[in-house]
C-alpha cells in the first residue's frame, strides 16, 4: 500500500475507518450511453445544485460544457466522422459519455485540503464537508481532472459526493438510479472492475476495437479511480487527461527540495552576515 | 437473431441491456497505433482546458507569497544582524518581518471564500497539504516574529526576545520557501514540473526582497552584509529560474509567452539590476533605487510564476502532450528523460 | 470547547494519522441522512411527461413533496427516469408555477387577480350565455330539417396530459352542453395511428407493449427518435440488442437513436411509404412472406369487386375519385359480393346524393372511429381463393400495386442506395417467420403527414405479410408522446368520437339509435355488440332519464355536420363563429401548425380559459405575442377576456394515465394543491355543478341533456375534490343492482347495464381499482399481468391468437404466447388470450351466425368484421384501400412514382394566413428549395409548457436551433453557432445554427436534397425562449383524421437574425410574391 501513490488495497481503512464497508464506485460504460442527461438532472434534483447558465455552445448537444461546482455530472458529445467505418456506422459515430468526479484512490484535492473539509468516507469516496470548507480554493488546481470548483455565490468548493447521504442509507446515487440504459453502474468497486473487463472483452469480440477502460487500473498515477469508464476513443477526445498522476506523489521530493532551499536561504544570509562581522 | 426464447414453460436467454454492442459503436480507425513523438495535433474536447486554473485573486496570493518571503528572509537577516551587533539592521528586519507577515496573513484571509472560517486552517495537521503545513509554520513563525519585534523595540524580556528572534530565523526560511511547494503540489503543469527549482527561485527572491527593503530604508553606512546578501540572493534566484526553465523543456513555454513572459522578463531584469548594483551602492539614493528594484523584482517573480501556471492550465496541450508522451514512453521501454520534451514543440 | 472534538486530537489518538478520513469528519457529516429517509410517506405515482408511463415514488415530508424518483417496481421503467422525469420535482414544486387565478379584461394590458369562486362563476355565466347565443337546434340540409342540438360557439382543446377521469368529465359535460369542438393533443400527434392500426387490425392502439421488444429478433425504428423521445422505453431495445437482435434506424437525421443502432438509413423526409412499399415488394417478389399466416389470418385470399381499379391502372389514384369534391366513393373498393360502406355510412338514405354523402363522411373523420373495432364491410361472406392465385384476390392486387416500388425506385424517391436498402430487407426477412419475429417502432415521424394514416397502414401490411402481429417480440409499437394521449383517445376528448371509439353521431347519416347502430356496427366480431356499448354509455351519462322509449337519450347527443377538428375550430374563431375557448393543458400558440393563425384566431374570441402550470404563450399572446411586436395586433384592441386557472400537478391529484402499452396506471395524490391550483377533475365537476345550478328549472329543450346528466360524484378533502375512483367506477360500469362489471361481454343493450367506456370495462372489476395494482415486475413474468390494467380485458399483446398456428399450437417453440389447451377446452398461455377463451380452433360459424360467434376459430382479429388482418382496406379510410406514395403538400419533387403528385383527397385550407408553396416542377418552388422536418429533443417536452420553465431542463438545451449539413451551411453561408432565419409563406423564425454531419444532403433523382432539422419546443415565454418552429408550418391535413403535416414541408434558410416589427411581415410577403403564391397555389387535386 502507498499512502501518497501506487496501489492501495484498503483506502478507507488507511483513512482510519474501522472495518469499513466495501469500496463503492461508478463504472460508466459510455458504449451504452444515449446522452439523455438524466444523470445531470437527477443529480441536480437530489443535491439541489444551482442551474449552471443558459449557454448555447454548438458543441453538438453539450451545453453543460464541463464538470464544476454546479454540474456534478456532465455528458460529453463527440460527433466523429468514421473513415471506412463498419457497416451501419454510416460514416459517423456519435460518442456520448457521462463524466463525473473520479473519487481517486489518491485524491489530490483531498490531500491538499488544509481544513479537512475534503475527506475520505468509509465507502472510499471523496467528499467535501460544506460545514468546514473555508473556500481556500487549493483543491481546484490540485485536481488532475479539473473536476472540483469553487462556487462564486457561496465561496465554497463543490463536487460529486457519490450521493454520500444516499449510499449511507443503502440507496444508489441519483444519477445511477435514473440512468435509462445502465450506462452508469454503481456498486462495490471490485465487482465493477470485473464486470468492466468482461464488458471490454465482449465489445472487442463484437468488433468495437477502440473500446478501452479508463481509470480502472490500481497501478496508474492516481492508484485507480473510484469512478472509472469504458471509452470508445482516446481519453483526451472526451476531455480527460491521458495519464493523470496525483501531484502529491512527488510531495516528499518537493518538501526535500524546499528544505534544502530553506537551508540555503538561512545558511546564505547567516554566513554572509557572519563573514561581514569579521571584517 | 436473438438468444431470447419465449417457450411454453417461460422465457429463456435474458440479458441486461447494458451488454448491448450496436454496430454503430464501431470505428473505421483501428485503435492503438501511435507515432513515436505525439503530434501537436491532438484531439481535445472542443479545445477546452482539462484542468481548472486556480480561483485565487492574483494580488492576494502572489502578494501573500511575496510578503511571506520578505518576512521570512528578514527574520533571518535580523537574527544575523543581532549576532553581528547591527541594531538598525535588526530593527528593520524584525519590524519588516512583523509588518510583512501580518499583511500576508491578511491577504490570505481576504482570498478565502469564507474568511470567517480561517481558523479551520488549524483544524487538522496535514503533512500532505502544503497549505496546512504553511498554516502551522505561520502559527509558529508569526508569534515569534511578532514577539521578537516587540521585545526589540520595547527592550523588554530580552532573553525571550532572543529566543523568539532565533525561532523566527529558523522558521522564516520555511515561510519563504513552502509557498513554492504550495504551487508545485498541484496538477498545474508549469508549477508541478518545476517543483525541484521553484523553492530555490523563491528562496533567492526572498533574499532579494529582504535585502531590498533594508537597502531602501537604511543609510549606506548601516548596510553591512546586506549588499553582499542581495547580490547572492539575486544570483541564486536567476540561476534557479534559468535551470528551472531548462528542465521544464516544452513546459517552459508558458513562462516565456504572453503576460507571464512579460512579467518574467521584467522581474528578472529588475532582479539582475538590483543584484549587480547592490554591492556598489554608496549613497542613500542609490540604495533606495537598488532596493526598490530588488523588492519589485521579487514581487513580480511571484506574479510571473502565478501567470505562467495559469497559462499552462488553460491550454489542454500542456496537460495532454506530456502525459501522452510519458504514457507512450512507458509502453515503449526505451524512454529517456529528454524525450519528455516533444521535439516539435520545445 | 471539547479538545476531543478537535480533529488534530483525533489524528494523534486515532488511526487516521494523516487526517484524511475518520479524524476529519465534521458535525454535519455525523448527522448526515438522506431526506428520503426522513419522509413521512412515499406515494406511488406516474411520470407526467411521455407515454412510457414510468412509475415514480413521491416522498412527502410535512405535506410538502421533497423528492421524486423512479419506482423500481415498475415492469416498464424499472425505476429509471429520463431528464424530464428526473426534473418532475422542479416541475411540481418549482417557482415557475402560478398559484393564483388571473383575469384579463377586454382591451386591458395587464392581468388582475381574481378570486377562484368568482372566476368559476364568471366562466359558468359565459358558457351559458355563449351557448344560448350560438345554439343550433336544427339545420336545414338537403331540403329537410335535421336535429343537431349543439353549439359551435364554444370549443375545448387539451386532455392528453390529463387523467382518464378528467377526460371523461370533459367529454361528458361538454357533450351534454352540446359542445362538439372538443379536441386534444391526440389530434396533432397520433390520430392517424388510430385510423391506420384500427383499419388494419381492429384496434387503434399499439399491438405490443414496450417490454416485449426484448424478444424481437429485429427492431426497425422508423418515424421515431426512440432513444431521445422515449429514453426509458429504449432500455427494451437495448435489451433486445444485448440478446443479438438487429436494430435499424430509418430517419432523415443521425440521432441519439442512430448512435445506438446497428444500421442508420438516412432517407428523405416524407418518403417512408415508398421505402416500406419497396420492402413489401421485396417480400412479395421473393416469396419471403409467412405463407400460412398470410393465408389464414389476413384478407390476402379475399376476392375484390371487379370494378376496383388500382393506382397502377389510374396513374396514382384509385377508382371512385371525384376530382371536383376531392373525394373518393368507396363502392368499388369492396370485397366481391358485399354491400359497400355506402350502405353503412348512409344508413338507409341509399338514394342520398353521393357527393354530399361522401363529403360529409370524409370530413367527419370516420377513420378514427376504428380505434376499437374495424370498419364494417356490409353483409355476406366474400369469396376467397386460398391458393392466392385469383387475379382479383387481395394478394395479387397487392403484388401488382407494389411491383413498381423497386430498389431503384426507392433510391429515386427516398435517396437510399440499393445496397443499404437490401440490408434492411434482408434483416427483416431473415428475422421473421415461424421462429423469429420483428417489430416496428414508430411515432409522429409517421403520423404527421397528409398521408399519415397510410404510413401506418404500410407498416401494418408489411408486418402482416411477415407474420409479425400478435406474437412475442413482434408487432407495431406506436410510441405515444403524452402521459395519457392513449387515454384521451380511448376516452376521447376528440370531436368525432364517443368513449371506446364509438363514432359521434352524424346529423345526416343517423336519425335514431337503431339507424346509428345499423350504420356502424358490423354483423360479425365483437363490434357486433356495438348496441350494448352505446346503450350502456348513454345509461352512464343520463342514468334513469335514459329509457328504451326515449332511445336511451340518444337524442341528447349533439350531431356532427363535418369536420369540427381543432384546425377547423381556428378557422371558426377567425370567422367569429367560435367565441369561447377552453385550453386544458395544451399550448396551441406554440404546439399547433401555423401558430400565428392560432393566435390570431384566439384574438377573435369573446373569452378564453387557460388552465396550465405557468403563463404559457397561449395565455399571454394578447400582451407579448409575436403579433404585438409586428404590430398586427394591438393589446388595447383585443376584446378577448382571458381567464388563467393554475392547474394541479400529477402529485396533487389521483387518477389514471393510459400509457403507450395501453396500461391504465393509477397515480395517487401525494399532497393537496396550493393556492388556487386545482385538478381539471375539480374544474370540470364544479363548472358542471354551477352551470346545472344556474340552469335548474329551465324548460328549454337544449338544457335537458345538462339537467338529466348524472353529475353527482362524491367530493372529498378540504378542496371538495371529486373522487376520481368514483369516476373510474362509472367508466368501468355497473350491472343490475350496482355491481361493478368485470368484462365488456357483460354489457347489455336493454339498459340494465351502464358503462362509461366499454373498452375500459373491467378496470374496476370486483370494486377493486385494477389500475392501481403495483405488484413488482421482478415478481412476475415479462407480461406483468398484475401491474396496472391494460385494455382490453388486461390483454398485453393484442391479437395474440395469431401467435398460434390455425390448429392452436404455437408456431414455434421459440415464440409461444397463447395456445389451445385441448383437455381444458380453452385458450391458455402467458398472456390473457385476445380471443373467445373457449372457442376451439376448429370452430366454424354457420352462415347466419353473428357477433363474436360469427367469426371462426382461426380468426385472430376479433374486432374486424371478417376476423382478418387487412392487407387491403375495403373501407375505413377515405384516401385509398392501399397505401401509395404521394409527395408531401410542399415538396421539392414531383412524384417519381405516378403522375399524381399529392394525396388527391388531402385536406387543405388555403387562407390568407395559410398559403401553400409551389412544389416540384411548379414555377416558384425554387424560392423554398429545402425540406424542413420538425421534432423533439430529450431535454424538452412538446410545446415546452412542462420544460421551458424548468432551469434544469432549459440549461441542457437553452436555445432554439436548427440542424444543417456542412454542405448546406456552405451553400447558404450559415455560421456554426451563429443565427439563421428560416422562411416560409406563413412566417419566418430565427434560430441558432448547429452545423453537423448528422444531417447529410441526399442525392436522389439526379438532385441534391438539403434537409433542415428544427426542434419545435420553443416559444417567447418561459426560462428558455426562442421562436416556434410551428410558425412556419402550414395547415395541410390527413383527410382521415385531420392531422397536420409538420414532418416535411419546404422552406428557405438565410444567415442572420430575422427582421423585427413590420419588417418581418414584409419579408414574408416579399417571399410569397417572389414565389408567385396565390390562393390556389398547392391546392390542385
Amino acid at each position: 500500500m502507498g499512502l501518497l501513490s501506487g496501489p492501495e488495497t484498503d483506502v478507507a481503512a488507511d483513512a482510519g475507518h474501522a472495518d469499513p464497508p466495501p469500496r463503492m464506485g461508478f463504472f460508466t460504460d459510455t458504449s451504452v450511453c444515449i446522452g439523455c442527461k438524466a444523470c445531470e438532472v437527477a443529480c441536480k434534483e437530489w443535491n439541489a445544485i444551482p442551474e449552471d447558465g443558459l449557454d448555447f455552445t454548438g458543441w453538438s448537444y453539450d451545453n453543460t460544457q464541463n464538470l464544476g461546482a454546479d454540474s456534478w455530472r456532465h455528458v460529453a458529445f463527440i460527433e466523429q466522422p468514421v473513415t471506412g467505418g463498419a457497416d451501419g456506422a454510416d460514416g459517423m459515430r456519435w460518442l456520448m459519455s457521462s463524466d463525473v468526479c473520479k473519487h481517486c484512490t489518491h485524491a489530490a484535492c483531498l490531500d491538499v485540503c488544509p481544513t479537512g473539509s475534503l475527506f475520505r468516507t468509509e465507502f472510499g469516496t471523496v467528499v467535501v464537508q460544506e460545514d468546514i470548507c473555508n473556500g481556500c480554493g487549493y483543491c481546484v488546481p490540485a485536481c488532475p481532472y479539473g473536476v472540483i470548483e469553487k462556487r462564486e455565490e457561496d465561496g465554497r468548493a463543490w463536487k460529486c459526493t457519490m450521493c454520500y447521504d444516499r449510499i449511507g442509507d443503502g440507496l444508489e446515487p441519483a444519477c445511477a438510479k435514473a440512468c435509462p440504459t445502465e450506462s452508469i453502474q454503481f456498486g462495490p468497486l471490485e465487482e465493477l472492475r470485473t464486470r468492466a473487463q468482461t464488458r471490454l472483452a465482449q465489445l472487442h469480440v463484437s468488433g468495437v476495437s477502440d473500446a478501452r477502460l479508463y481509470g480502472h487500473d490500481p497501478e496508474d498515477g492516481v492508484g485507480g479511480d473510484g469512478a472509472f469508464f469504458l471509452l470508445l476513443d482516446t481519453p483526451e477526445t472526451y476531455g480527460l487527461p491521458p495519464d493523470p498522476v496525483v501531484t502529491t506523489r512527488d510531495l516528499p521530493a518537493m518538501w526535500r527540495h524546499a528544505g534544502i532551499a530553506a537551508l540555503t536561504l538561512f545558511g546564505g544570509i547567516t554566513a554572509i552576515s557572519m563573514f561581514g562581522r569579521h571584517r | 437473431m436473438s438468444e431470447s426464447v419465449v417457450a411454453k414453460e417461460g422465457v429463456r436467454g435474458q440479458r441486461p441491456g447494458r451488454e448491448a454492442s450496436p454496430a454503430a459503436l464501431r470505428s473505421g480507425r483501428r485503435g492503438g497505433e501511435r507515432t513515436v513523438v505525439p503530434d501537436a495535433e491532438f484531439a481535445s474536447y472542443y479545445g477546452r482546458p482539462i484542468i481548472k486554473r486556480d480561483p485565487w485573486a492574483a494580488s492576494d496570493i502572489a502578494g501573500y507569497f511575496f510578503l511571506g518571503g520578505l518576512a521570512g528572509a528578514s527574520s533571518v537577516l535580523a537574527a544575523g544582524a543581532d549576532a553581528a551587533g547591527r541594531r538598525h539592521l535588526s530593527t528593520v528586519g524584525k519590524l519588516g518581518a512583523l509588518g510583512a507577515v501580518s499583511m500576508s496573513a491578511a491577504l490570505l484571509i481576504h482570498d478565502l471564500g469564507v474568511p470567517s472560517r480561517f481558523p479551520n486552517m488549524l483544524r487538522v495537521f496535514k503533512p500532505t497539504s502544503p497549505m496546512s503545513m504553511g498554516s502551522w509554520i505561520l502559527a509558529v513563525y508569526g508569534p515569534s516574529a511578532g514577539f521578537a519585534a516587540l521585545s526589540h523595540v520595547t527592550r523588554l524580556f530580552p532573553r525571550l526576545g532572543a529566543t523568539s528572534t532565533s525561532l523566527a530565523a529558523l522558521t522564516g526560511p520555511a515561510v519563504a520557501t513552502y509557498t513554492a511547494v504550495l504551487l508545485a503540489d498541484t496538477a498545474v503543469p508549469a508549477w508541478h514540473e518545476a517543483y525541484r527549482e521553484l523553492p530555490f527561485v523563491f528562496a533567492g527572491s526572498s533574499m532579494c526582497a529582504a535585502t531590498g527593503m533594508a537597502l531602501t530604508v537604511l543609510s549606506p553606512a548601516r548596510h553591512g552584509s546586506v549588499r553582499a546578501t542581495a547580490f547572492a540572493g539575486g544570483l541564486l534566484e536567476l540561476a534557479a529560474a534559468r535551470r528551472m526553465r531548462r528542465n521544464l523543456g516544452f513546459l517552459a513555454e508558458p513562462y516565456a509567452r504572453g503576460r507571464a513572459g512579460l512579467l518574467t522578463r521584467a522581474s528578472e531584469a529588475l532582479t539582475l539590476l538590483g543584484a549587480l548594483t547592490a554591492p556598489a551602492v554608496r549613497t542613500r539614493r542609490a540604495g533606495f533605487l537598488c532596493g526598490g528594484a530588488l523588492l519589485l523584482g521579487s514581487a513580480l517573480t511571484r506574479f510571473a510564476v502565478l501567470e505562467a501556471g495559469r497559462a499552462s492550465a488553460d491550454d489542454p496541450k500542456y496537460t495532454v502532450l506530456p502525459q501522452r508522451h510519458r504514457k507512450e514512453a512507458e509502453t515503449r521501454e526505451e524512454a529517456t528523460p529528454e524525450m519528455i520534451v516533444p521535439t516539435g514543440l520545445s | 470547547m471539547d479538545l476531543r472534538r478537535w480533529p488534530v486530537y483525533r489524528q494523534l489518538t486515532g488511526t487516521d494519522r494523516l487526517g484524511r478520513g475518520a479524524a476529519a469528519r465534521s458535525a454535519e457529516t455525523e448527522r448526515l441522512a438522506p431526506r428520503t429517509a426522513a419522509a413521512d410517506r412515499v406515494v406511488k405515482s406516474v411520470c407526467p411527461y411521455c407515454a412510457v408511463g414510468c412509475a415514480q415514488n413521491v416522498y412527502v415530508k410535512d405535506e410538502r413533496v421533497v423528492q421524486i424518483e423512479g419506482d423500481p417496481d415498475s415492469p416498464v421503467s424499472r425505476g429509471r427516469l429520463c431528464p424530464k422525469g428526473s426534473a418532475s420535482l422542479q416541475l411540481t414544486t418549482g417557482p415557475a408555477r402560478e398559484h393564483r387565478v388571473l383575469y384579463r379584461r377586454p382591451r386591458s394590458g395587464h392581468w388582475e387577480e381574481l378570486d377562484l369562486a368568482t372566476a368559476m362563476d364568471m366562466v359558468a355565466d359565459r358558457v351559458i350565455a355563449t351557448r344560448e347565443a350560438t345554439w343550433q337546434a336544427t339545420l336545414k340540409d338537403e331540403d329537410d330539417e335535421v336535429s343537431v342540438r349543439r353549439t359551435l360557439g364554444i370549443a375545448s382543446l387539451g386532455g392528453a396530459t390529463l387523467d382518464n377521469e378528467e377526460n371523461y368529465l370533459i367529454k361528458k359535460l361538454f357533450t351534454a352542453l352540446g359542445v362538439v369542438q372538443v379536441e386534444n393533443q391526440a389530434r396533432l400527434c397520433h390520430s392517424s395511428t388510430v385510423a391506420g392500426l384500427g383499419t388494419s387490425f381492429g384496434r387503434g392502439g399499439a399491438t405490443m407493449f414496450l417490454q416485449d421488444l426484448q424478444h424481437s429478433d429485429c427492431i426497425v425504428v422508423q418515424g421515431s427518435n426512440f432513444a431521445e423521445a422515449h429514453p426509458v422505453g429504449f432500455q427494451w431495445v437495448m435489451e433486445a440488442k444485448a440478446r443479438g437482435a438487429t436494430i435499424i434506424h430509418v430517419d432523415p437525421r443521425f440521432t441519439r437513436t442512430s448512435a445506438l443502432a446497428d444500421l442508420h438509413v438516412p432517407l428523405r423526409a416524407g418518403s417512408d411509404i415508398a421505402f416500406l412499399g419497396g420492402i413489401i415488394n421485396h417480400v412479395l417478389r421473393n416469396d419471403a412472406y409467412f405463407h400460412d399466416y398470410v393465408v389464414n389470418y389476413t384478407n390476402a385470399a379475399t376476392i375484390l369487386n371487379e370494378d376496383f381499379r388500382d393506382a397502377e391502372d389510374l396513374d396514382g389514384v384509385f377508382s371512385g375519385l371525384d376530382r371536383e369534391h376531392c373525394a373518393y366513393s368507396f363502392d368499388t373498393w369492396q370485397y366481391e359480393g358485399m354491400g359497400g360502406p355506402g350502405t353503412v355510412a348512409a344508413s338507409g338514405d341509399r338514394d342520398e346524393e353521393y357527393e354530399e354523402r361522401t363529403r360529409k363522411i370524409r370530413e367527419s373523420g370516420r377513420g378514427e372511429s376504428h380505434g376499437a373495432g374495424g370498419p364494417s364491410i356490409g353483409e355476406g361472406v366474400p369469396p376467397v381463393d386460398p391458393t392466392l392465385q385469383h387475379p382479383r384476390c387481395v394478394f395479387q392486387v397487392l403484388k401488382r400495386h407494389y411491383a413498381r416500388y423497386t430498389p431503384e425506385m426507392v433510391q429515386r424517391v427516398c435517396g437510399v442506395p440499393p445496397e443499404m436498402f437490401a440490408k434492411v430487407c434482408d434483416a427483416l426477412v431473415r428475422n421473421s417467420g415461424p421462429d423469429r419475429t420483428s417489430a416496428f417502432a414508430y411515432a409522429v415521424g409517421w403520423t404527421q403527414h397528409t398521408v399519415g394514416s397510410q404510413y401506418i397502414r404500410t407498416a401494418s401490411i408489411l408486418q402482416l405479410l411477415l407474420g409479425n402481429v400478435g406474437r412475442p417480440g413482434g408487432g407495431i409499437q406506436a410510441l405515444r408522446g403524452h402521459a395519457s394521449i392513449q387515454g384521451s383517445s380511448d376516452i376521447p376528448t376528440l370531436f368525432d368520437l364517443l368513449p371506446g371509439y364509438i363514432p359521434m353521431p352524424h346529423a345526416h347519416a343517423h336519425q335514431n339509435l337503431d339507424a346509428f347502430i345499423a350504420a356502424d356496427a358490423s354483423s360479425k366480431g365483437y363490434w357486433g355488440n356495438m348496441r350494448a356499448y352505446v346503450v350502456s354509455l348513454l345509461k352512464a351519462w343520463w342514468g334513469d332519464a335514459a329509457r328504451p322509449e326515449n332511445d336511451f337519450c340518444f337524442g341528447h347527443l349533439p350531431r356532427l355536420t363535418g369536420d369540427h377538428s381543432t384546425y377547423e375550430t381556428v378557422l371558426a374563431q377567425l370567422e367569429g363563429v367560435c367565441k369561447g375557448y377552453f385550453l386544458l393543458g395544451e399550448n396551441p400558440a406554440v404546439g399547433s401548425a401555423n401558430s400565428r393563425m392560432q393566435r390570431l384566431g384566439m384574438a377573435e374570441l369573446d373569452w378564453l380559459v387557460v388552465r396550465d402550470f405557468s403563463l404559457i404563450e397561449s395565455a399571454t399572446w394578447w400582451k407579448d405575442g409575436p403579433e404585438i411586436e409586428t404590430g398586427e395586433m394591438r393589446t388595447r384592441e383585443v376584446e378577448t377576456e382571458v381567464f388563467f386557472f393554475p392547474a394541479a400537478a400529477h402529485t396533487e391529484k389521483s387518477g389514471s394515465f393510459t400509457n403507450t402499452n395501453r396500461w391504465l396506471q393509477w397515480h395517487h395524490r401525494a399532497v393537496e394543491p396550493s393556492g388556487d391550483a386545482r385538478s381539471d377533475l375539480w374544474f370540470m365537476y364544479h363548472l358542471g355543478r354551477i352551470i346545472r345550478e344556474k340552469l335548474a328549472g329551465s324548460t328549454a329543450g337544449r338544457d335537458r341533456p345538462v339537467l338529466d346528466l348524472t353529475w353527482d360524484y362524491p367530493v372529498e378533502g378540504p378542496l371538495d375534490e371529486p373522487s376520481a375512483e368514483a369516476v373510474l367506477a362509472e367508466v368501468n360500469g355497473f350491472g343490475p343492482g350496482g355491481t361493478h362489471l368485470a368484462t365488456s361481454s357483460e354489457l347489455r343493450d336493454d339498459g340494465t347495464t351502464s358503462c362509461g367506456c366499454w373498452i375500459y370495462c373491467g378496470v374496476y372489476k370486483d370494486g377493486v381499482n385494477q389500475a392501481a395494482r403495483k405488484k413488482p415486475g421482478s415478481e412476475q413474468s415479462w407480461i406483468a399481468p398484475e401491474w396496472a390494467w391494460a385494455w382490453p380485458e388486461n390483454r398485453r399483446i393484442l391479437y395474440n391468437r395469431a401467435s398460434a398456428a390455425p390448429d392452436g399450437t404455437p408456431w414455434s417453440s421459440r415464440k409461444a404466447l397463447v395456445w389451445w389447451d385441448a383437455e381444458a377446452g380453452r385458450w391458455t398461455g402467458h398472456d390473457v388470450p385476445d380471443f373467445k377463451s373457449d372457442m376451439p380452433p376448429s370452430y366454424r360459424p354457420d352462415a347466419d351466425a353473428t357477433g363474436p360467434m360469427g367469426l371462426s376459430g382461426t380468426d385472430p382479429f376479433i374486432l374486424q368484421a371478417d376476423g382478418k388482418g387487412w392487407l387491403f382496406a375495403p373501407s375505413g379510410l377515405v384516401d385509398g384501400p392501399l397505401p401509395t406514395h404521394y409527395e408531401p403538400q410542399e415538396s421539392p419533387f414531383d412524384n417519381p412514382l405516378y403522375g399524381q403528385r399529392r394525396n388527391p383527397v388531402r385536406q387543405i385550407h388555403s387562407h390568407p394566413l395559410n398559403r401553400y408553396h409551389p412544389s416540384g416542377s411548379e414555377p416558384g418552388s425554387e424560392v423554398f428549395p429545402y425540406t424542413v422536418t420538425t421534432y423533439r429533443l430529450t431535454e424538452h417536452f412538446t410545446a415546452g409548457g412542462m420544460s421551458r420553465w424548468s432551469p434544469y431542463l432549459s440549461e441542457l438545451q437553452p436555445e432554439a436551433f436548427c440542424e444543417v449539413s456542412p454542405e448546406l451551411a456552405a451553400e447558404r453561408r450559415l455560421e456554426h453557432g451563429g443565427w439563421a432565419t428560416v422562411v416560409t409563406a406563413r412566417n419566418a423564425i430565427e434560430v441558432r445554427v448547429l452545423v453537423t454531419e448528422r444531417v447529410r444532403p441526399l442525392r436522389l433523382n439526379g438532385q441534391v436534397v438539403h434537409q433542415i432539422g428544427l426542434p419545435y419546443h420553443w416559444g417567447p415565454n418561459g426560462y428558455s425562449t426562442g421562436d416556434a418552429a410551428n410558425e412556419l408550418a402550414s395547415v395541410s391535413l390527413d383527410p382521415n383524421v385531420h392531422i397536420q403535416e409538420v414532418k416535411a414541408f419546404s422552406a428557405d434558410i438565410r444567415p442572420g437574425r430575422r427582421p423585427r416589427g413590420a419588417a418581418l411581415t414584409s419579408l414574408v410577403r416579399e417571399y410569397r410574391e417572389r414565389a408567385g403564391i396565390t390562393a390556389s397555389t398547392g391546392t390542385e387535386v
